[in-house]
């Protein structure tokens, strides 16, 4: 996988993974295009675009659209299963997703990804260790905060 | 725990509000300084998001956000580690939106280095997102990232890795490789299997460290852990691909994958890997990957996966997505590699159930995958046809896309007619976006397959029609050059069926209008035999409709005027309707037309003995002679010989030999040439005014052939127009007497008289030489000052560069001579790029020619506007081709003569 992107049926990005290295503006460019490719495609249409010499292959699950890109070799329909997995850990994770959770939380949804997929391949494929890991990391980081706020009194509360 | 947070929280909240804020914001309106307030706790990224979720307008965003990162900067630079974090954490969303955030890279740096997870995770989150390779924080990430790979904290180790996997460059790979190459060999799973990954990246980077990792790379196959098995799987497979080497050596692993996949595929359910009734989906992809990447060509590596693969393709639930997604690997796989006849037949046969899969995605899949096969197993596909067709009115224009070109693959002698039928009825309905490459295709493969002519030209006909104004010019010359060749029977044919369409078709359409003017016009003796016989009257009327009509675009017209003009001297009652016709054109406010009405009263009027033999059927093309390039002695003769009678035969209109010498086309011999410098010198002579004061070739012309062309294009009055086509086209279309219309394939018009079938001009010397010569006059017809003497400013490889100068107040006009001082090199694309300091304007006019044959020069104007008298320094960059060789160069002129900015 080269990218990944979440965007909003408005066409406002949500998440961006890169897993090539582009300039920013490349980076943007490449964004608005696709959205904007994406967004006129009709539902009744396949889920894979032709874009450059990538594959791109998109979902939409209520009004957010996953889009991935990813080179000829690979396999789109899978991609699609990966797109599914991640939208499933999303779900567990948040309890029945909502766009909003990944806006508010958008450092959480990369998280998630980041378990799942690592330097553009899926490096996990069960659920259960994802969100073990991802539940692991969470407490580390709570612990470290719930100190902290004891030992300052509250003064220097500093989760984001 | 939680109620303590939710405390402290509300707490936060409460004490610092927005209206807060907005009082002490050092930015604000208040005029305070930044140093003189003490920074109350920034926002959080929570409030942010909100705020700037509520702003109503784009502006009001902005001013939200650039408030925010203005305070985000201050505490950025405050040093204060308190807030870093939250700070951080902001900039990344406010990166998201598309502001620019990349002063928060080093912040990034320090968070990483923090020994708080919290600051590492968003460190590493803002890393892989501000930073990429190209970031020459490199260096100090590195260290940070070598230290976290030795933390004893699984998650930090693994928050390094992953970042590593990212945005990894190749100094960073260099200097990590040890330490990803232990963290392979650890104990942990959950680290090793993000090792393997950076270890595919490390390798993607620098090459040379795939020896490295290959021991430890061996032992991953026989993991249990899924998460490891699947990346130490993805990195044997892009070691595999990177080098053949060691794809040898992983020829053994094959019967380890084929157990892997077969304990995958045979074993119960387990709920931890099930996707939807499949066992780990994803690792069975990645298997069937590498097994196809090593049987591919190795028969005995395919034999050993020949079962399992039957066994997958045959026990995989193909209805929903995910079982097709494996499928779709299997196939691959299948028809990669050397396997059996049955299984490739099973693997066809897979992707004919997908074609009639309501899924688009599968659909399409299966469209993609039988176009990379249909060239290998082609009977297989063909047995699909049907439901291949079918796919052609699919509501997806993807699908519809892909069913197409595989319609075309399957084209065969035997079903050549049906499928025709169907892709032309395709085509009536297609996108405009379709039908210029269908019909293209269709032009291609009624021409490879049609069974007999009468077929063929009905086949040309039909995609002329259906395919509308979206017809490229190639096909309207290939039916034209099919009419043109075929039997009487089959002219008599075309005559009928074109006539009709001519006689009863709107006219917006302008291919077919073309085709059926030429066809009616060329054969217009066939007209009299149609139905009961057109009457003359029927005909002239209805190219009066053409010619006046609004709708049609001028080549059409072009194409009617100059059919009428057969036509009259086919029917020769009609003969005073189109001279009528035809002068009205004579004024026509398009340069093309008037030129073709002015030629053609001509021939009307002063010349009307020659207008019959002038006007006689023209000999069939020669086959695909477009862009044939030929031996550059024949073109230059053929070139010579047609250019010299227009040349001629346009500037001193009582020369008769010039047409003669078209009626003659074999006498293209010397003789002729030399009418060709005649006639250049002829007009040179008389026209050196025009030459100077018509208007330079557009920029970015310059072949040779410009300069040729701008002679008689100051003598044709096209002078303008397009740039770089061939010396005969352009030819052609300034003195376009002889020109019946065919559009762009008239570039061979001048050779189809001459039976000669050259076409290109581009390096011939000779006529490199007409033009020097012709060169130099208007150059010399310009007034030069010796004033300011001239100035040698380049002699090197052969190329000369001198200037001369003239002055007028502010404006200094330079002329550059560029000479080429070899004996035999010939240099083409010369370039002069040229820049002054910035007190002054440049101006760069066309280059005379960019083409300079040995001891040839050519000119080129500067004009430098110089109002505040700076001293005039210039900067020269130049390139050219020496034989073809790129020659690239550069040079300062300091020593310009002082008088002429000193006045």
């Amino acid at each position: 996988m080269q990218f990944m992107l979440l965007f909003s049926r408005q066409g406002k990005l949500r998440l961006q993974k890169w897993y090539v290295a582009h300039p920013d503006k490349a980076k943007k460019k490449i964004t608005r295009e696709l959205i904007t490719t994406i967004l006129a495609r009709k539902p009744k249409m396949s889920s894979f675009l032709e874009w450059r010499d990538l594959k791109i292959v998109y979902k939409r699950y209520a009004s957010l659209y996953f889009c991935c890109a990813i080179d000829q070799e690979d396999n789109e329909l899978l991609t699609l299963e990966v797109i599914h997995r991640y939208v499933e850990l999303l779900d567990k994770y948040f309890g029945s997703v909502c766009e909003l959770d990944i806006i508010f939380n958008f450092e959480k949804a990369y998280f998630m990804l980041d378990e799942l997929v690592v330097g553009g391949e899926v490096c996990e494929t069960s659920k259960k260790n994802v969100l073990k890991a991802i539940a692991a990391q969470d407490l580390l980081q709570e612990d470290e905060e719930e100190e902290e706020a004891l030992y300052y009194g509250g003064l220097y509360w500093k989760s984001f | 725990m939680s109620s303590i947070k939710q405390v402290i929280n509300e707490a936060v909240e409460k004490d610092y509000t927005a209206e807060q804020r907005e009082i002490l914001n050092p930015y604000s309106k208040k005029g305070l300084l930044p140093e003189q307030v003490r920074q109350p706790n920034p926002i959080r990224l929570r409030d942010l998001i909100r705020q700037i979720r509520s702003a109503k307008t784009a502006a009001e965003e902005r001013s939200v956000v650039n408030k925010e990162c203005a305070a985000i900067r201050l505490t950025f630079r405050e040093e204060d580690s308190v807030w870093r974090c939250r700070n951080v954490a902001k900039l990344l969303y406010i990166h998201m939106l598309g502001y620019p955030a990349h002063f928060g890279q080093m912040e990034c740096l320090k968070l990483i280095a923090s020994p708080r997870f919290t600051d590492k995770r968003i460190g590493y989150l803002g890393a892989m997102l501000l930073l990429d390779e190209r970031q020459d924080v490199h260096l100090l990430i590195t260290n940070s990232l070598k230290n976290d790979l030795k933390s004893p904290t699984q998650f930090v180790q693994g928050l390094a890795l992953c970042t590593l996997a990212a945005i990894a460059s190749p100094e960073m790979a260099r200097d990590l490789a040890d330490e990803v190459e232990r963290l392979l060999k650890s104990s942990n799973a959950y680290i090793r299997k993000k090792a393997a990954i950076c270890a595919v990246r490390i390798m993607s980077k620098v090459p040379e460290l795939l020896e490295m990792f290959l021991p430890a790379t061996r032992n991953l196959l026989s993991e249990k852990n899924h998460g490891v098995l699947i990346t130490g799987i993805t990195l044997i497979t892009s070691m595999c691909v990177q080098s053949p080497d060691t794809l040898d050596h992983f020829k053994k692993t094959v019967g380890n994958l084929v157990r892997i996949l077969k304990n995958l595929v045979m074993a119960g359910y387990s709920p931890e890997h099930d996707v939807q009734g499949v066992s780990d989906p994803f690792l069975q992809v990645k298997v069937l990957k590498l097994l196809r990447i090593l049987g591919r060509g190795d028969g005995q590596a395919s034999e050993t996966m020949n079962d399992i693969l039957a066994q997958v393709a045959t026990n995989t639930e193909a209805t929903k997505n995910v079982g097709n997604a494996i499928l779709y690997e299997t196939v691959l796989s299948i028809m990669d590699i050397q396997s059996e006849t049955g299984l490739r037949v099973l693997a066809v046969n897979i992707l004919g159930r997908f074609l009639l899969n309501v899924d688009k995605n599968i659909k399409y899949v299966a469209l993609h995958t039988l176009l990379k096969v249909v060239h290998q197993d082609n009977q297989a596909v063909q047995r699909h046809r049907t439901t291949i067709l079918e796919c052609l009115k699919d509501a997806d224009i993807t699908i519809r896309r892909r069913a197409m070109e595989l319609c075309f693959a399957l084209i065969n002698p035997s079903n050549v007619r049906t499928m025709m039928k169907e892709l032309i009825s395709f085509l009536e309905t297609a996108e405009t976006e379709f039908k210029a490459v269908c019909s293209s295709k269709c032009v291609t493969a009624a021409e490879q397959f049609s069974p007999n002519t009468r077929w063929h030209i009905d086949t040309l006909l039909k995609v002329i029609i259906a395919a509308g104004n979206s017809v490229p010019d190639d096909v309207v010359a290939c039916t034209i050059q099919l009419i043109a060749e075929s039997g009487e029977a089959e002219q008599q044919y075309a005559v009928a069926e074109l006539w009709q369409r001519l006689s009863a078709a709107p006219l917006d359409t302008q291919p077919l209008l073309q085709v059926a003017t030429w066809v009616c016009g060329e054969f217009a003796n066939f007209l009299s035999l149609v139905g009961g016989g057109v009457s003359e009257g029927e005909v002239v009327a209805v190219y009066q409709r053409i010619l006046w009509s609004s709708q049609c675009s001028a080549v059409t017209k072009q194409y009617a005027i100059t059919s009428s003009m057969k036509l009259a001297s086919r029917m020769p009652g009609t003969n005073s309707l189109v001279a009528q016709m035809v002068s009205a054109y004579g004024s026509h406010l398009n340069v093309e037309l008037q030129q073709r009405g002015v030629e053609y009263t001509q021939l009307f009027t002063r010349y009307d003995s020659m207008r019959g033999p002038l006007l006689e059927r023209m000999p069939p093309f020669e086959r695909s002679r477009l862009r044939v390039s030929q031996d550059a002695a024949a073109a230059n003769a053929a070139a010579a010989a047609a250019a010299a009678p227009l040349a001629n035969g346009l500037h001193n209109n009582n020369n008769n030999d010039a047409v003669a010498a078209v009626q003659a086309p074999s006498q293209s011999d010397s003789n002729a040439l030399l009418d060709l410098l005649g006639g250049l010198d002829d007009s040179a002579n008389d026209v050196p005014v025009q030459v100077k004061s018509a208007p330079l070739p557009p920029a970015g012309t310059g072949s040779l052939n410009s300069d040729i062309l701008d002679l008689l294009g100051g003598l044709g009055g096209g002078g303008g127009g397009d740039s770089g086509g061939t010396l005969i086209s352009r030819t052609v279309n300034n003195g376009g007497i002889l020109d019946t219309g065919l559009g762009s394939a008239s570039n061979n018009l001048l050779d189809d008289l001459l039976n000669n079938s050259s076409s290109n001009l581009n390096n011939s010397t000779l006529a490199n030489n007409t033009i020097n010569s012709t060169n130099s006059l208007p150059v010399s017809t310009l007034p030069s000052s010796d004033e300011y003497g001239s100035l040698t400013i380049y002699e090197r490889n052969n190329l000369r560069l001198v200037m001369t100068f003239q002055r007028q107040d502010s404006l200094t006009t330079i002329t550059l001579t560029a000479t080429n001082s070899s004996t035999s090199c010939n240099i083409t694309d010369f370039l002069f790029q040229a820049a002054v300091p910035k007190s002054l304007q440049l101006q760069l006019l066309t280059p005379s020619s960019t083409s300079l044959a040995p001891a040839a020069s050519l000119t080129q104007f500067i004009r430098v506007n110089n109002p505040n008298k700076a001293v005039l320094r210039m900067k020269l960059r130049l390139s050219w081709f020496a034989d073809g060789v790129k020659i690239e160069d550069q040079n300062e002129v300091n020593n310009f003569p002082p008088a002429l900015w000193q006045y």
